[in-house]
């Protein structure tokens, strides 16, 4: 089993990446070459099922979505909080475990005030 | 040109590796202040995190390359996101910058640089000098920072959950609606 | 690293690179036979005998369409979109161990090289990032369209995936906290036996996994980012040729990998019953170099077995279950998985203080006497006569 790690183990990552890359231009390159190509004003316009374009899609969005991301933020730095305590779980034992617990309480009473306030119901 | 040459030569592939990677870092971060649609600084904002990223891996920092990447460059910038698609991105808007709010911006970010230098020229003496004997290339492996976490930064760490709990609350309070606002 | 070691390991990045993208070429053609089979129909069988040629004749249709531009799109970004959608599926799969490793003799040294991109340190967060990162592909095509129908769908899909990401990672908590590694690899190995098997001592871990990966891959049940009958066609809308191509690729992709990942946490990777006394038996009757290999050869194979079926079992999902309405599909994200999953870290580290492993058993045992007891407890409802003709 390989126990030390070193930076030299991401080198094939590389290849991978140049693989991945060559693959997607390739593709977009010879999609765009040998397609036809016919512009009309009406066909460029973006679908609207049928009726003359209103606008464009550049508005504003409900606040919801904005919220979710919020709260996802600190979530997600919640949960990288909890990798490096997992990995160490057994060394740590009761003590690293009740520190979890705490830090936990205190998250899950967060969460429980974002549902009291209602900010997950959609309508 | 020739100590130039010279400096090159003596370079390892590792050191080849952190001067690209160090272009790369210069180039998407200027790219993140000169792009003019907010979307592509958004995008060379997230470059220049993964670039950061290969820095922490030269170093050996792999947790602190991971998290850099799932909270920046996947959460955070996800957040700025939306928050571009929130904005009124049409073209008239950008005539709203009048010239008093350029030279304003101009005044702020020259301090702010000239401070940042003078930090640093009077600071880089005083820099220790780091050595390679006696360096435990494992420091920044998950396991270690997790015993040094949760054993002598476990104040800190609780603390940050208060924090956290600060933050949702501060979020709710600015984005809640009641029933029959505009939401948005 | 020394050259040999990285030609092998270029040489396996390719071949895992060409089956990932095999696989998904094949996933379209699988998915409508299986969708005939389950619809009592026949499905593809003009092109080819039984109508194989059938993804290759679609791949080249794609790529003779229009590569059609809107007008009002922003053109880089709309570019951009399905090549980052692309880019992040197929760089998923670098730290998946799909094999145990290969072994071959260079100066009379014997290399092992381990069949799998990178092994690393950080290999669980490596996934956890990338699936943090395939948000941008759907939400820079959608935004860039400029079409109102993109962008609602690509505002869901991002929604949807940042939702489900929190409790992906919670749920791959558990298994670390038994396992003490965020190598795959070693994850892996810990399911040699196979009663350790992760699905048995963190089966409601496997589900929520299961489920989030779906949500994750914006498959049905959880495809509300591109349903055609609310959204036309979400986040692909304006898109045609292989840049459509291309978005529906990484969604097969993304299926393979999710589905690798779920066989290598949860169902052993490449490891299967009795599988150390057939290595031994291999490499006492064909010698360390060839036995060694061969038994990597078979677990490679039985790996891929796992794979395919939980990709046929992602199909069969999408042709059983309708779609969630997205008040239920958040509800089910933010209110019961993350709270649950949060209780399955704790009781899983509570068991694991006193030894005892399969402490998440208890949830799942509790959770289904509370379902039976609603269940028993709810108004019988009334059973209409049937009338007589």
């Amino acid at each position: 089993m390989n126990t030390t790690y070193v930076p030299a183990d991401y080198l094939p990552i590389l290849i991978q990446m140049g693989l991945a890359l060559g693959f997607i231009v390739t593709t977009m390159l010879v999609t765009h070459a040998i397609g036809p190509k016919r512009h009309s004003v009406k066909k460029d316009d973006p679908f609207e099922c049928g009726i003359p374009v209103q606008g464009d899609a550049r508005t504003p969005i409900s606040i919801k979505y904005f919220l979710i991301a919020i709260l996802f933020v600190l979530f997600d730095v919640e949960v990288i909080f909890l990798y490096p305590w997992a990995v160490n779980f057994k060394g740590l034992g009761m003590t690293g475990f009740i520190e979890m617990v705490l830090f936990m309480g205190l998250l899950l009473a967060g969460f429980f005030y974002i549902i009291r306030k209602g900010v997950l119901k959609w309508e | 040109m020739t100590e130039f040459l010279a400096f090159f030569k003596t370079l390892t592939p590792t050191g080849y590796l952190f001067l690209l990677l160090t272009a790369l870092t210069v180039i998407s971060a200027m790219g993140v202040v000169t792009a003019r649609n907010p979307i592509y600084s958004v995008l060379a904002l997230i470059a220049t995190f993964f670039c950061l990223s290969g820095h922490y891996i030269l170093l050996n920092a792999q947790f602190l390359a991971a998290v850099n990447i799932i909270v920046y460059a996947g959460a955070i910038m996800v957040l700025f996101l939306f928050t571009i698609m929130f904005l009124n991105l049409r073209r008239e808007d950008e005539e709203a910058k009048t010239n008093l709010t350029k030279i304003a911006s101009v005044i702020v970010g020259g301090t702010l640089m000239v401070m940042l230098i003078m930090i640093f020229r009077a600071k880089s003496s005083q820099l220790p000098v780091g050595s390679t004997v006696g360096f435990e290339p494992n420091t920044g492996m998950v396991e270690n920072l997790g015993h040094l976490l949760y054993g002598s930064y476990i104040l800190p760490f609780e603390l940050a959950s208060v924090l956290f709990l600060i933050a949702m609350v501060g979020a709710v309070m600015l984005g809640k609606r009641e029933a029959g606002d505009r939401h948005f | 690293m020394a050259l040999p070691i990285l030609l092998t390991k270029g040489l396996i990045i390719l071949v895992i690179f060409g089956i990932s993208l095999l696989i998904a070429t094949y996933s379209t053609y699988a998915e409508r036979k299986v969708a005939a089979f389950l619809q009592d129909r026949i499905g593809p069988n003009r092109a080819g005998p039984w109508g194989l040629l059938q993804p290759i004749a679609d791949a080249g249709k794609l790529f003779f369409k229009e590569d059609f531009i809107p007008s009002q799109a922003s053109k880089w970004l709309f570019i951009l979109g399905p090549s980052l959608a692309m880019f992040t599926a197929l760089m998923s799969s670098a730290v998946i161990p799909f094999g145990d490793s290969i072994r071959f003799a260079w100066d009379n040294v014997n290399y092992d090289v381990n069949v799998q991109g990178i092994e690393i340190n950080i290999g669980v967060l490596y996934i956890f990032g990338v699936v943090s990162l395939g948000v941008y592909g759907v939400m820079v095509g959608g935004w860039a369209s400029n079409n109102k129908f993109s962008l609602l769908g690509a505002i869901r899909a991002a929604s949807q995936n940042i939702s489900y990401e929190i409790a992906l990672g919670l749920s791959m908590i558990a298994i670390l906290m038994m396992t003490g590694s965020l190598s795959v690899r070693q994850i892996v190995n810990e399911q040699a036996t196979f009663f350790e098997w992760n699905v048995f001592t963190q089966p409601l871990g496997f589900i929520i996994f299961l489920t989030c990966s779906f949500a994750e891959c914006n498959r049905t049940p959880f495809d509300l980012p591109e349903c055609e009958t609310e959204l036309v066609g979400g986040y692909h809308t304006e898109y045609s040729s292989m840049k459509l191509g291309l978005y529906l690729f990484s969604e097969y992709i993304n299926m393979f990998v999710s589905s690798a990942f779920i066989s290598a946490l949860y169902f052993g990777g490449f490891h299967y019953p009795f599988m150390n006394e057939v290595n031994g038996a291999l490499e006492k009757s064909m010698g360390a170099v060839t036995g060694h290999n061969l038994a990597t050869a078979i677990g490679f194979l039985v790996f891929f077995g796992k794979i395919l079926f939980f990709i046929f079992f992602f199909m069969w999902v999408r042709w059983t279950l309708p779609r969630f309405r997205y008040d239920q599909l958040m509800n089910l994200g933010w209110k019961i998985f993350i709270p649950l999953s949060i209780l399955n870290v704790v009781v899983t580290g509570a068991g694991l203080l006193y030894d005892f492993k399969y402490s998440s058993w208890l949830i799942v045992v509790v959770m289904t006497v509370l379902a039976v007891m609603s269940q028993a407890k709810a108004p019988k409802q009334q059973v209409v006569p049937q009338r007589t003709v």
